[in-house]
């Protein structure tokens, strides 16, 4: 047994198989092997693997990206079927007496040159396959299994995981993440608490892991590998017991979120994907506060078309029947980023070129997604957030690329509805002019992360700043009390989006400066509204 | 033995995934079918030594077929070199 102390993002507990996940290639070494036959049908057992793992990436890709992305793991297949590929194998297996894995990798090597070597850009390129199907049999051979395509339950354990790693990792097979990397405040955090998964930060993983038993305590941030009999049955214990704090919160479900002052708060869930919808139902939020519209872009390797963005729109909006679906625009840039955006690697991403400042320059990207959000208003209660806004002729320019979208569709026939337009105040410049934003707007909705960043001048993604990162920080309180204040003024609502509203210590404060909604995940719903209920 | 010349169409050449299929289709036969091109030649039922033959688009192709059931091993790999190369 072996204890690891990290930070805790989620504070609960989970149980399961610790899964390695390494994005560096895999350790081989060369091992004299007496049985060749053996290490052959070893060989061939791995390559078996390999093809079935690729015809079941085959079959989910078809189903979620299309033929045209799939063929690639038919592709693999042929490869791995490969005479020559296969030949080269057994023959270093019997002529050198080596090792199956190494016999792969040698094999691997030599072929990619060959094919890295070849003039034409498309052959060239092939070396990448010929690695890559290389280094599946190399994993199978050395036991590990694949992220994609998880066959149980399993903790990751990982160094980092970047934004578009995690949309790929199956959620049903998800039992906790721990990573080495990231902030408590990083995407990677924030995903944990959407999806409700427990996950902790800040701890070294390590491949002999791979396989052991392991426990994520989320109340006091330590992971537990390959725990004794004792320890195991204590934690299984603690899950019940969370399990039946759930079924009491439950019991809240129906209930309205309305304060002890008879106010009644709206209670919104942020959502990052279409897959999330059924926690929102079944956590019982009145509508959608933040959609983050990125997963279409991370998901996609090029811009997706306003037809594919139009279909999951109006999935959401009628899904979600005449409650609100808040859609917030773009926001690619800062610790988001996007391969086919082609954006420069800049020094300080997140006061650079991003969200708004992408569509106001790159308008047709813009154009695209309005077109798709009118549109798919048509069936249901859209509104549109847009983020980063630091001034009022930002929110001048983005109202008239929006009523000529509406010009456009009015033009083609295509219906659309009333659809609100609020701004998030994520800067401390809109959060200062928010009694001049407030007449061009329909709402505002705080995105505290980012406030919080540069009003205390902390990068969210620092792990060292963790410590002096004080969401509570009474600057940020009395910019949330300003802005609540001059949307009143102003005749419109004001909510949080961002991590604090879902933190129940300081819900009663939020209420008594007269905050009108509040957007959280969909696993604190339950929890907020208790302590709206007690406030 | 039957030979024939073939040029090919394909924007991007003999890549992956009709080499692929070729593969599939000629080990189909009895016969032996070998592909050359660019002065290298290969056989047809080895997927990546076709494709290092890096044939692209307007490269002609020069297929030998030999074997008990060349006749129908050539119109065959004809054929399908037409609809998918």
């Amino acid at each position: 047994m072996e204890q690891l102390k990290g930070k805790a993002i989620f504070g609960q507990v989970a149980i399961g198989k610790l899964f390695f996940y390494s994005k560096e290639k895999q350790q081989v070494t060369r091992k004299k092997v007496e049985d060749t036959d053996a290490e052959i049908k070893v060989y061939e057992e791995a390559k078996e693997k390999a093809i079935e793992e690729l015809s079941a990436l085959y079959d989910k890709a078809l189903k979620e990206v299309g033929e045209v992305n799939a063929q690639i793991f038919e592709v693999h297949q042929m490869m791995l079927e490969d005479e020559d590929y296969n030949d080269s194998v057994h023959n270093l297996i019997t002529s050198q007496n080596v090792n199956a894995d190494y016999a792969v990798a040698v094999t691997g090597d030599n072929f990619s040159k060959m094919f890295a070597e070849m003039e034409d850009e498309y052959f060239k390129a092939r070396s990448v396959d010929v690695k890559d199907i290389s280094e599946r049999v190399i994993r199978i051979l050395n036991g590990g299994m694949d992220m994609a395509n998880l066959e149980e339950p399993v903790i990751v354990i990982a160094e980092d995981l970047a934004p578009s790693e995690t949309v790929q990792l199956d959620k049903e097979k998800l039992l906790g993440f721990v990573t080495e990397l990231g902030s408590s405040n990083s995407h990677t955090a924030i995903l944990a608490r959407t999806m409700n998964i427990p996950a902790l930060i800040g701890i070294k993983g390590d491949a002999s892991w791979n396989g052991k038993t392991g426990i994520i305590d989320g109340a006091n941030g330590t992971l537990i590998v390959d725990p004794d009999e004792e320890t195991l049955e204590e934690y299984k214990k603690r899950l019940l017991e969370e399990e039946k704090q759930r079924k009491l919160l439950e019991q809240l479900k129906g209930k309205d979120s309305v304060t002890t002052g008879g106010k009644h708060i709206k209670l919104y869930a942020n959502i990052g994907n279409v897959s999330d919808l059924a926690s929102v139902i079944s956590g019982g939020a009145q509508g959608i506060g933040l959609f983050r519209s990125e997963f279409l872009y991370l998901e996609s390797d090029d811009f997706p078309t306003e037809e594919a963005q139009f279909a999951k729109y109006k999935q959401v909006a009628e899904t979600m029947g005449d409650k609100k679906v808040i859609i917030r625009t773009l926001d690619i840039g800062a610790d988001k980023q996007v391969d086919y955006f082609n954006l420069p690697k800049e020094d300080n991403p997140a006061m650079g070129y991003r969200a708004i400042r992408i569509c106001l320059k790159q308008q047709d990207i813009f154009k695209t997604q309005l077109r798709a959000l009118f549109r798919a208003s048509a069936f249901g209660n859209i509104a549109i957030m847009y983020p980063m806004i630091i001034s009022v002729d930002e929110v001048l320019k983005i109202k008239e690329i929006a009523e000529e979208v509406k010009e456009e569709l009015k033009a083609e026939g295509i219906p659309f509805g009333e659809v609100e337009q609020g701004i998030m105040i994520e800067t401390p410049a809109a959060a200062m002019i928010s009694d001049l934003l407030a007449p061009h707007v329909d709402f505002f909705s705080v995105g505290t992360n980012d406030l919080t960043q540069y009003t205390l001048a902390i990068d969210r993604q620092n792990a060292k700043l963790d410590d002096i990162y004080d969401a509570h920080h009474e600057a940020i309180l009395r910019l949330i009390g300003m802005v609540i204040d001059n949307a009143h003024k102003n005749g419109i609502w004001a909510g949080i989006c961002g991590e604090l509203g879902a933190d129940t210590t300081l819900t009663k404060r939020l209420v008594d400066m007269g905050i009108d909604e509040l957007s959280v995940s969909p696993s604190m719903l339950l929890r907020v509204k208790k302590a709206i209920r007690e406030s | 033995m039957k030979q024939f010349n073939y040029v090919i169409t394909d924007e991007v050449g003999i890549h992956a995934r009709p080499a692929g299929n070729l593969s599939k289709l000629c080990k189909g036969f009895a016969s032996k079918v070998t592909i050359e091109a660019n002065g290298k030649s290969a056989e047809a039922t080895k997927l990546m030594a076709v494709m290092q033959l890096g044939a692209k688009k307007d490269t002609e192709i020069t297929v030998t077929v030999e074997g008990d059931d060349e006749e129908n091993a050539a119109n065959e790999v004809e054929a399908f070199l037409k609809e998918n190369l």
